[in-house]
């Protein structure tokens, strides 16, 4: 009987620790990056740690109120729960706030909610109710479409608004796909493009091209026996060149010029400490000037003199790297480590496909913005303005975080009452 | 536990997370641990040296007149990210700028930096910036930083105090105790007194904001320091006299220069035409500097201490005191004069119509040209070569400190020229020119120039019967007088003492005999002793020159005056010369139709008739 049962019964206590110890850092890191700016008074409503205490209160409510609600639940609303969200990202387009060039914010009285950050939990419902399924198939074109389009769709209405960042975390669901059995050459190419774009864009056109063909030509060497291998060997060297040409033409028409500086600063083909590199350049400072162990807590200059924009948000890891250190960088790497390998752990323990779909679904989302984020901040990604999920200050994201774990905690803890 | 389909795939998961986690550690440990630079940059960031600015020492005459004090100036600064949308035309309004100049200083600063305060207009006066100051609120990224300026409240002395400006590039490249926007003395006693005038500046070491808000000391100010004001100085220069030398010479090209003969120290030192030193302080520097530097009558230029002239009859008298020390004549010598000196048919040396002859005495006082070619070709005939001869005659002229550097403390000067042996050889060839070749320089022509502060320094010498003490500028130092040996130590002429008697009444009997030189720039009651000169110039009128001190016995005035074109010496210069040595030992003016025949002189508007 299971009604009768606590409502902590079963519940995965590792991921528990886990997060609360992830609210307890990134609280402390939200409090120092605030320091000295008017020392006193730090725990009020109108301080980031003030507010981000109310989140940290609200998210246990939430986290409370998954708890109770029923396993069945997620599966059953789960389609309705995403039809809700699309909405939601439609109407942001229409009523939002723009803030920094984006509509991505709605805004009530003097509280703002970020969309994005809720539909990653209806697609990822939707997507695991999608592939629950009886008899489904990946290796069907029709079933790949249906579900790319899960995925698709929400990302068509973030562009819009437009929020990359967002974007690319949406896209990171793929790998849920690969996982659940879509063929590997989809990864092989995803993983080429990658590869490609990055070497496009720093070295010429031309000579990506160049050395593309020369690759072609080797391989065809090597294979000249297989006649069967050629046709789609000279099939892929020219979607390759077309890649090559068609991400020559984005960068140079489609992004804007801000967003080619960017990518233009990672890969060191532009030097600029005070334009738009400046974000970069400081937060390098920051982190850098930690040392091996940290200049103490509440003791960081450059975040706590804001030297770093966004210190609290999306560069928060500048203050754990100025304050804490290397030390503070292994420590925060390795929870965020144990996290994600907890998660592939639970997922594969699943009975249900709903329930590892889900599982993989969040351990994505996580790992996205915690590779982006942090490789942003050390400048080995481009500036992609997202979140470190538990770390960064603000409701829509905590809340969002929150809710996509203790979700897969309640499946996790409701697993045994599933049959199949 | 029975593995789902695909479970294998979990791996690739475990390996992405795994290499990225990798990758950042290896980033982080890159820049945390192995690189220093970033400790350096954020230290930069947060560190900020403030600089406290001393005040410029102060500068007094030699009776405690200020002459030099400083003001309060503002600069205006900016910081463009700070810079919201306002009322940009109003803004340019109240600092009487053109908007297109706004732009033009807005993206300079933001060349400089979008997050950085820089100057965006320098030197702005108290009454604007008070005006700005009420409505700063309405500006939001300006603020005005306060320094100081000089200020000249008596108005005059211009070439001798100089002035202040930003330390320029050069000094700036070459010593590293200045920084841009320092203030630097370029001219002037504001350059030559630099190092005492300037002081030192202290350093607080703040911890600020990236909007650069203070944030406290660092550690304490315990590598703080204060800053130390700049030394007051005192001047030799008396302001009431140099005013009214200056007003005695305005409207007239020229120069006055007046020397305590008993110290060396320089009472008046004027150069005409002159200006007003406060159009060289802020703001307004630039447009006036170059205006004044475009002028046609140069009033920029030091004429007292650059310009060069020949030192005309005034010249005789060291003629007439080489002559006596070398024994080859005395003072009852005489010398026929038929409205000159002839050597041949070629070569003659005019003279202006007087009783012949003259004994020494009546030669000076009554300036005879003859008189001074037959002493000047004894002197060197003396001798057995014109060259022996002649380099003789020059260490007797040298002593007198003509033909070389004063060594003072001027921040400016000429050397002069007294032609050397070598310089007659070229001209003249090897041996092949004797006394006559050279015989104007008995009346103090041909290629000998000197500068008027190199007359006043001869007449100083003269009238201290054989020596002088170097001319200089500054007396005291915080309180404390100079005890600089160069100033102290006199130099002695090669004349001996017992030769200048008889000079000395002859430059006396140019005021007091019926026929003197400047018999109509008398002064009841005060023994003048003076000498007229005329300087030839080849451009147009000569140059009016005299030199003479006061009161005979004791001297206690010596000074040189020199007026460009003013024709006769006797015309314009010692006129002057009196004036100004009745006005110092009487504190009054007995002829003032002389004065106010002096004060109403207009010369330059004479040249531009012509």
């Amino acid at each position: 009987m299971r009604n009768n049962r606590s409502l902590f019964a079963n519940i995965d206590w590792t991921l528990v620790l886990l997060y609360l110890l992830m609210l307890f850092f990134g609280w402390l890191n939200i409090y120092a990056a605030n320091y000295g700016e008017g020392t006193h008074n730090l725990i009020s409503m109108s301080s980031e740690p003030g507010k981000q205490l109310f989140w940290i209160g609200t998210s246990f409510i939430w986290i409370l109120l998954i708890l109770i609600l029923d396993g069945k639940f997620y599966t059953t609303f789960s389609y309705l729960i995403y039809a809700v969200m699309i909405i939601l990202l439609i109407g942001v387009l229409i009523v939002g706030k723009e803030i920094g060039g984006a509509k991505s914010w709605y805004e009530i009285g003097n509280f703002s909610m970020q969309p994005s950050e809720f539909a990653k939990i209806g697609t990822l419902l939707a997507l695991s109710k999608y592939l629950s399924q009886l008899n489904i198939n990946l290796g069907k074109f029709n079933t790949q479409i249906k579900a790319l389009s899960i995925i698709a769709i929400p990302i068509l209405f973030i562009m819009l608004q437009p929020d990359a960042g967002s974007a690319i975390v949406f896209a990171s669901l793929f790998l849920v796909l690969f996982r659940e059995g879509i063929s590997n050459i989809y990864l092989v190419i995803v993983g080429f493009a990658i590869a490609l774009f990055v070497i496009t864009l720093k070295l010429e056109l031309q000579t990506t091209m160049a050395i593309v063909t020369i690759i072609a030509g080797l391989f065809a060497y090597l294979l000249k026996k297989n006649k069967n291998s050629v046709k789609p060997a000279i099939i892929s060297l020219i979607l390759a060149l077309g890649f090559v040409q068609s991400v020559g033409y984005m960068y140079s028409e489609v992004l804007k010029p801000h967003q080619r500086n960017r990518i233009d600063l990672i890969l060191g083909k532009i030097d600029d400490t005070h334009g738009a590199g400046y974000n970069l350049h400081q937060s390098k400072i920051a982190i850098g000037s930690g040392g091996f162990t940290g200049k103490g807590f509440l003791d960081g200059t450059q975040t706590k003199f804001n030297f770093v924009p966004e210190q609290s948000t999306d560069f928060i890891f500048c203050t754990i790297g100025e304050e804490w250190g290397f030390i503070g960088s292994i420590i925060t790497i390795g929870i965020f480590m144990l996290l994600l390998f907890r998660l592939i752990i639970l997922a594969e323990r699943q009975r249900s496909a709903f329930s590892r779909v889900f599982g993989y679904g969040v351990a994505t989302i996580l790992f996205c913005h915690f590779f982006i984020n942090i490789g942003m901040t050390i400048g080995i990604m481009p500036v992609i303005g997202i979140p470190l999920p538990f770390f960064s200050y603000g409701g829509s994201s905590l809340w969002g975080f929150s809710i996509l774990l203790f979700i897969f905690i309640k499946l996790d803890a409701y697993r045994m009452e599933i049959l199949r | 536990m029975s593995r789902s389909r695909y479970a294998n795939r979990r791996l690739f998961f475990y390996f992405l997370f795994g290499v990225s986690a990798t990758l950042l550690l290896i980033s982080l440990f890159r820049i945390q641990v192995v690189d220093d630079s970033y400790k350096l940059s954020a230290d930069n960031n947060v560190i900020k040296a403030v600089t406290l600015y001393p005040e410029r020492g102060y500068i007094y005459d030699r009776n405690g007149e200020l002459l030099v004090t400083n003001q309060r100036a503002y600069d205006l600064m900016v910081t463009p990210r700070q810079v919201k949308k306002m009322d940009t035309l109003n803004f340019c309004r109240i600092i009487n700028i053109e908007k297109e100049y706004f732009d033009k200083q807005f993206s300079k600063a933001r060349r400089y930096s979008s997050y950085r305060a820089s100057i965006f207009i320098k030197e702005i006066s108290k009454q604007t910036a008070a005006q700005l100051q009420e409505r700063l609120y309405e500006f939001p990224g300006f603020y005005l930083q306060e320094r100081t300026m000089r200020e000249y409240p008596q108005k005059s002395a211009a070439h001798i105090l100089g002035y202040v400006s930003q330390v320029p590039d050069y000094i700036l490249k070459k010593n590293d105790r200045y920084k841009k926007n320092d203030n630097f003395g370029m001219t002037g006693i504001e350059n030559s007194y630099e190092k005492e005038l300037r002081g030192t500046q202290g350093i607080q070491y703040l911890i600020r904001d990236v909007w650069n808000r203070s944030k406290g000391n660092f550690q304490d100010g315990k590598y703080d320091s204060l800053a130390v004001n700049g030394k007051d100085l005192e001047l030799c220069i008396d302001i009431k006299l140099q005013k009214y030398a200056e007003q005695l010479i305005q409207n007239k090209k020229g120069s006055i220069v007046a020397i305590e003969p008993s110290t060396g120290e320089i009472l008046v030192l004027v150069s005409s035409p002159y200006y007003d030193p406060n159009l060289l302080i802020g703001r307004s520097r630039s447009p006036n500097f170059n205006r004044m530097y475009k002028d046609e009558n140069k009033p920029l230029f030091d004429r007292s201490l650059l310009a060069e002239y020949p030192p005309g009859s005034t010249f005789k008298l060291l003629n007439a005191l080489i002559g006596l020390q070398e024994d080859v004549i005395y003072a009852g010598t005489r010398f026929s004069c038929d409205q000159g000196w002839r050597f041949s048919p070629k070569l003659k040396i005019g003279c202006h119509a007087h009783n012949s002859p003259l004994n020494l005495t009546e030669s000076i006082s009554q300036s005879c040209n003859a008189y001074y070619c037959y002493t000047f070709r004894r002197i060197i005939e003396k001798y057995p070569t014109a060259e022996e001869g002649y380099d003789n005659w020059r260490n007797h002229i040298l002593s007198f400190g003509l033909g070389n550097f004063l060594n003072n403390d001027l921040y400016t000067g000429r050397k002069g020229r007294v032609p050397s042996v070598d310089f007659y050889n070229r001209q003249y060839g090897k041996k092949r020119w004797k006394a006559p070749t050279v015989i104007s320089l008995s009346i103090g022509q041909d290629a000998l120039v000197v500068s008027p502060i190199q007359m006043a320094n001869m007449c100083a010498a003269i009238a201290n019967r054989g020596h002088y003490y170097t001319p200089h500028m500054v007396r005291k130092i915080n309180g404390e007088p100079l005890s600089d040996s160069t100033y102290t130590i006199p130099k002695h002429t090669t004349i001996d003492k017992k030769h200048f008697k008889t000079i000395v009444n002859g430059m006396e009997k140019a005021f007091t005999s019926k026929r003197g030189t400047a018999k109509t720039a008398r002064v009841k009651n005060i023994e003048i002793c003076g000498k007229t000169g005329t300087a030839e110039n080849p451009h147009g009128e000569d140059h009016s020159i005299f030199i003479a001190f006061a009161p005979k016995e004791n001297p206690q005035i010596a000074l040189a005056v020199y007026v460009e074109n003013g024709g006769w010496g006797s015309t314009w210069a010692a006129p002057i010369a009196s004036l100004m040595i009745e006005k110092y030992l009487t504190d009054q003016v007995s002829n003032t139709n002389l004065e106010s025949f002096i004060l109403n002189g207009n010369l330059m508007d004479k040249e531009d008739e012509k």
